[in-house]
C-alpha cells in the first residue's frame, strides 16, 4: 500500500537493498579471490569469465566491487550507529533539561562542526595509523552533532503537546520523558535522517580511501578502487566508470530512499481520518 | 433573484461524502447561518462557494451569483473572489501575511479589486470603520491582539466592497469580550453596507445573535433551515433539540456531601517570566501572576474566570506542580510547596485535566499505557490491582474497558476527553484542577461532559478548580467564581451574585458580553 503511493520510495529501497546483497555475498562468495593477482589477465574488457574485466593487477573487477561495496556499506553503518547511539540521546537530553545542559550541547555541536570529516580522519590516522576502523570513527563523530540537532529539535516541538505535562504530572523524570515520550515520537525524523546519514558516511569513506585515509590494501573498497585506477584513467577509464558509478547509484538509491521515507511517514499524512481533519 | 444561489451541492473526498447534496439561497443583505458541529461539512459549503476547495476534493452541483453560475476558470473566479466575496477566516494569525505591515495589505486588497486606482487613500477610512485607529496601519499581525487582528482581516474582506461577507467561525479563536464585539461590528457592517452575510459557527448563540435565518448541518446534510427563531424556539428536528439543549447547560443537581475545611490554600504566589535581554542586564520580567491568595475547600467547586492572558492558567500549572512560583506558597494537607516541588507523595492528591483532547494523549501509546502512566506515584500495587484500577476509571466515566487496548486516534473528541478524566481520576485525586474542560469540545457533548463531572463529584467528593472563560458553564457548575485580572484576583463571590450584580470594570464587561440566550 505504501509502496505503490510511493514510487521513489519503493526504487531507492529496492536499488538498495540489490546492493546490500550484493555486498553480503561477497562474505561467502566472490566469484573470485579478490587478493587473486593474476597479471597475465590484467586490463582484459568484459567477458564471460569475468563480466565487469579485470583491473591492472588482473583480479576480477566483479568481485571487488562486491567486497569493496560491502566495506563502504559497513564503514558508513557504524558511523550512523555511533553517530545516531551518542547524537540521539545527547540531543534528546539537551530538549528535556534545557538550561545549561542544552547550552552545552549545542556548543559541543557546533565545535564538532566546525571540523570537516577529513582534518578528524587526518587527525585519527596520526595518532592511530591509517585503516577502516579510522574512518567509521571520523565519519561518526562527524554524525553526533547532525543526529543531536535533528533529535533536540523534534523533542522541542514534541515537548510543548500536552501528554508530556501529563507525563510530569505522573511523576516523570527527565530522562522518563525523553524514552517514553519523545524518541518514539520523533523515531520517523531519526529514520529517514539516517538514510541521509548512510549515503553521505558512504561518499565520505570514499573521499577518505581516496586521499589513503580510509581502508587499506589487501581489502577493498570504492574509494580505494577509484584511487588505484586514476592514474590509468586515460588509458584505462572503465576501471574509474565501475567503481565511480556504483557510487552514484548507491548514494542515489539512498537519497531516493530517504526523500520517499520521509513522505510515507510525514505526519500530515498519517492524521488522515482524525476529526481535526475533517473540521 | 437570491443573490447567492447553492443548488444540490455535494463535496467528496474519493468514496468519503463530505457534503451530501444540499441547496440554499442567500437574498441581498440577508444574514444567513449555517450551524453544524466538526466535521459538519460546514467550512467546505463555504470553501466551494469560494472555489477554494482543497486538493482532492470533487465537487458536484450549481453555485450561482445573480444567477449566473461560477466561473469554472481559476482566473476568472479569483477576480469574482476578489469582488463579490469577502471572507473572514477562523485564525486570523495564520491569514494574514507575517511579514507585510497590515495597512499594505488591505492596499493590496483594494488594488486587486480595482474600485480605487489610489488605495492609500482608502486605508484610513476602512481601518476606522472596523474600529482600528490610523496607525495600526503600520503594524506587522504579531504586534496586534487577536481582536485586533480579525478587524483588520475583516477590513480586507471589506476593501472590495463585497455584495457578500463570508464569515467562517470568525470569533472562535477569541474569548468573551473581544468576541462579542467582532460580533456586533459585523452585525453593525452588513447593516450598513447592506451586505448580505453567510455566518459559519458551531456556536448556536452567535447564530442566534447575528442572523435571521439559520440552516443545520449534521454529517454533510442540512437537517433543518428556517427562521431562527422559529429554528431555535420550535426545533422540528432531534438533532437540532439536541443541540439547543445543550446550549444551557443544564446540570442535574446532585445530592453532594457537604463542603468541607480549606484543602489547598494559595498565598501570596507570584510568577515572573524573563524573556530575552543580556547577561547582567536582563530585560523587564513579565509578571504573569501577581500575588495571589486563595483557598480551595474540600468538596467546593471553585471557578477562576478572566479573558485569556491574564494568568489563569499559569497558575493552574503552578498548583498541579508543573511551573515554579517566582515567591509565595502553597499549602496542600498540611505540607508546603512552590510549584514543581510538589512531593511525590502528594502528586497523587492532585490532577490536571487539560483543554484539548487531541493533545494530551501520546499518539504512540496505547489508552492503557497512558491511563497507567499516573500509577507510578502508588507504590506496591500488584498486576491484578493495577488492571482493576484501570478498570474501574474507565467504568466510572462511562467507557469500556476494551477500549484500553486501542490508540487515541480511533477516539472522538468527548470520549478523549473522558479518557483524560479518567486518567485523572486514577490515583484517586482529592484536588482536579479542569483548564477549560469542554471549550475544545462540541457543543453536543460539552452537556455530557459536564454532567459526568457533576456525578463525579456526588460520587467521591471530588473538589474542582475550574478555568474557564466561558460564563454560563461556570454558573452551572461552580459553587464559587473568582475573576481574574492581569495576575490579580478582582473579585470573588457566588456565580449568581456575582453576575447579577458585578463590582468591577472587567467583570461588568465579561457579564456584558455574555450572548443571550435562545429565544423561543
Amino acid at each position: 500500500m505504501i509502496l505503490f503511493r510511493h514510487p521513489s520510495l519503493w526504487i531507492g529501497l529496492g536499488a538498495t537493498l540489490a546492493f546490500a546483497v550484493l555486498a553480503l555475498t561477497s562474505i561467502v562468495w566472490t566469484p573470485y579471490p579478490i587478493a587473486g593477482i593474476d597479471i597475465a589477465v590484467r586490463f582484459q574488457w568484459p567477458s564471460a569469465a569475468h563480466w565487469l574485466g579485470t583491473d591492472q593487477l588482473g583480479r576480477d573487477m566483479v568481485s571487488l566491487i562486491m567486497a569493496g561495496t560491502l566495506t563502504s556499506f559497513v564503514v558508513a553503518a557504524l558511523a550512523v550507529a555511533i553517530g545516531a547511539g551518542i547524537g540521539v540521546p545527547l540531543g534528546l537530553a539537551a530538549a528535556a533539561w534545557g538550561g545549561p545542559v542544552e547550552w552545552l550541547v549545542l556548543r559541543m555541536a557546533d565545535f564538532v562542526f566546525a571540523f570537516p570529516a577529513v582534518v578528524v580522519a587526518i587527525l585519527a590516522a596520526t595518532l592511530f595509523g591509517p585503516g577502516a576502523m579510522n574512518a567509521v570513527l571520523a565519519i561518526g563523530i562527524f554524525n553526533i552533532p547532525v543526529f543531536a540537532r535533528v533529535a533536540r529539535g523534534g523533542a522541542l516541538s514534541i515537548k510543548t503537546l500536552d501528554y508530556v505535562a501529563a507525563a510530569r504530572l505522573a511523576g516523570l523524570g527527565n530522562w522518563a520523558v525523553a524514552f517514553r515520550h519523545l524518541l518514539p515520537n520523533i523515531a520517523s525524523l531519526i529514520i529517514v535522517q539516517s538514510t541521509i546519514q548512510l549515503s553521505q558516511g558512504i561518499l565520505a569513506e570514499a573521499g577518505l580511501s581516496y586521499i589513503g585515509l580510509g581502508t587499506q590494501p589487501p581489502a577493498t573498497s570504492l574509494g580505494l578502487m577509484l584511487r588505484d585506477a586514476q592514474s590509468l584513467f586515460l588509458l584505462h577509464p572503465w576501471l574509474t566508470l565501475v567503481p565511480g558509478l556504483c557510487i552514484v547509484l548507491i548514494v542515489i538509491a539512498l537519497n531516493l530512499a530517504g526523500d520517499g521515507l520521509r513522505d510515507a511517514i510525514d505526519p500530515r499524512l498519517k492524521r488522515r481520518g482524525s476529526p481535526h481533519a475533517t473540521a | 433573484m437570491p443573490l447567492l444561489e447553492v443548488k444540490n451541492l455535494s463535496v467528496a473526498f474519493g468514496p468519503h461524502v463530505a457534503v451530501a447534496d444540499i441547496s440554499f439561497a442567500l437574498e441581498r443583505g440577508e444574514r444567513f447561518g449555517i450551524i453544524g458541529e466538526s466535521g459538519s461539512g460546514k467550512t467546505l459549503t463555504a470553501l466551494s462557494i469560494t472555489g477554494l476547495l482543497p486538493e482532492g476534493a470533487a465537487m458536484d452541483g450549481s453555485i450561482s451569483i445573480d444567477g449566473v453560475p461560477l466561473p469554472t476558470n481559476e482566473k476568472a473566479m479569483a477576480r469574482l473572489r476578489g469582488k463579490r466575496i469577502g471572507m473572514v477566516f477562523q485564525e486570523p494569525m495564520t491569514a494574514l501575511n507575517p511579514l507585510m505591515p497590515i495597512g499594505d495589505q488591505i492596499a493590496e486588497a483594494i488594488e486587486l479589486s480595482q474600485t480605487a486606482s489610489v488605495a492609500h487613500i482608502e486605508v484610513p477610512p476602512l481601518l476606522k470603520e472596523v474600529g482600528l485607529e490610523a496607525r495600526h496601519a503600520g503594524r506587522f499581525a504579531h504586534q496586534l491582539s487577536g481582536g485586533q487582528r480579525q478587524r483588520a482581516m475583516i477590513a480586507m474582506a471589506l476593501a472590495s466592497k463585497p455584495d457578500i461577507l463570508i464569515a467562517d467561525e470568525p470569533t472562535s479563536a477569541l474569548d468573551l469580550i473581544t468576541q462579542r464585539r467582532v460580533l456586533d461590528l459585523i452585525a453593525e457592517l452588513c447593516t450598513r453596507r447592506q451586505m448580505a452575510l453567510l455566518f459559519i459557527s458551531h456556536d448556536l448563540k452567535a447564530v442566534a445573535t447575528l442572523c435571521s435565518r439559520v440552516a443545520v448541518m449534521h454529517d454533510g446534510v442540512l437537517v433543518e433551515t428556517g427562521k431562527a427563531q422559529s429554528v431555535f424556539g420550535a426545533p422540528r428536528q432531534n438533532y437540532t433539540r439536541r443541540l439547543v439543549a445543550a446550549t444551557q447547560f443544564k446540570v442535574r443537581p446532585l445530592a453532594r456531601p457537604p463542603i468541607g475545611s480549606p484543602l489547598l490554600s494559595v498565598e501570596g504566589i507570584t510568577r515572573d517570566y524573563r524573556q530575552g535581554g543580556l547577561p547582567f542586564f536582563p530585560a523587564k520580567a513579565l509578571r504573569a501572576v501577581d500575588a495571589v491568595s486563595f483557598a480551595i475547600n474540600s468538596a467546593e467547586s471553585l471557578a477562576l474566570v478572566g479573558p485569556s492572558g491574564c494568568g489563569k492558567t499559569t497558575l493552574a500549572r503552578i498548583i498541579v506542580g508543573l511551573d515554579r512560583a517566582t515567591s509565595g506558597q502553597i499549602t496542600l494537607a498540611g505540607q508546603v510547596y512552590h510549584g514543581s516541588d510538589l512531593p511525590n507523595g502528594l502528586r497523587r492528591d492532585v490532577s490536571l485535566v487539560f483543554q484539548d483532547p487531541f493533545g494530551s494523549f501520546d499518539p504512540q501509546l496505547t489508552i492503557e499505557q497512558s491511563i497507567a502512566e499516573p500509577l507510578r506515584l502508588e507504590k506496591g500495587l500488584t498486576p491484578d490491582q493495577r488492571i482493576d484500577r484501570l478498570i474501574e476509571a474507565v467504568e466510572t466515566v462511562g467507557l469500556d474497558a476494551a477500549m484500553l487496548r486501542r490508540h487515541p486516534h480511533e477516539f472522538s473528541g468527548g470520549q478523549r476527553q473522558r479518557l483524560a478524566i479518567a486518567r485523572a481520576l486514577i490515583t484517586k485525586p482529592r484536588l482536579l484542577v479542569l483548564d477549560e474542560p469542554v471549550s475544545a469540545l462540541d457543543m453536543s457533548v460539552r452537556g455530557d461532559v459536564l454532567a459526568l463531572l457533576a456525578r463525579l463529584q456526588a460520587d467521591f467528593g471530588l473538589t474542582y478548580l475550574i478555568i474557564s472563560h466561558d460564563l454560563d458553564m461556570v454558573r452551572a457548575i461552580a459553587d464559587r467564581v473568582m475573576v481574574m485580572e492581569a495576575g490579580r484576583i478582582i473579585e470573588e463571590g457566588k456565580p449568581g451574585e456575582i453576575f447579577a450584580n458585578p463590582q468591577q470594570k472587567l467583570t461588568r464587561e465579561l457579564v456584558a458580553a455574555r450572548l443571550p440566550e435562545l429565544s423561543g
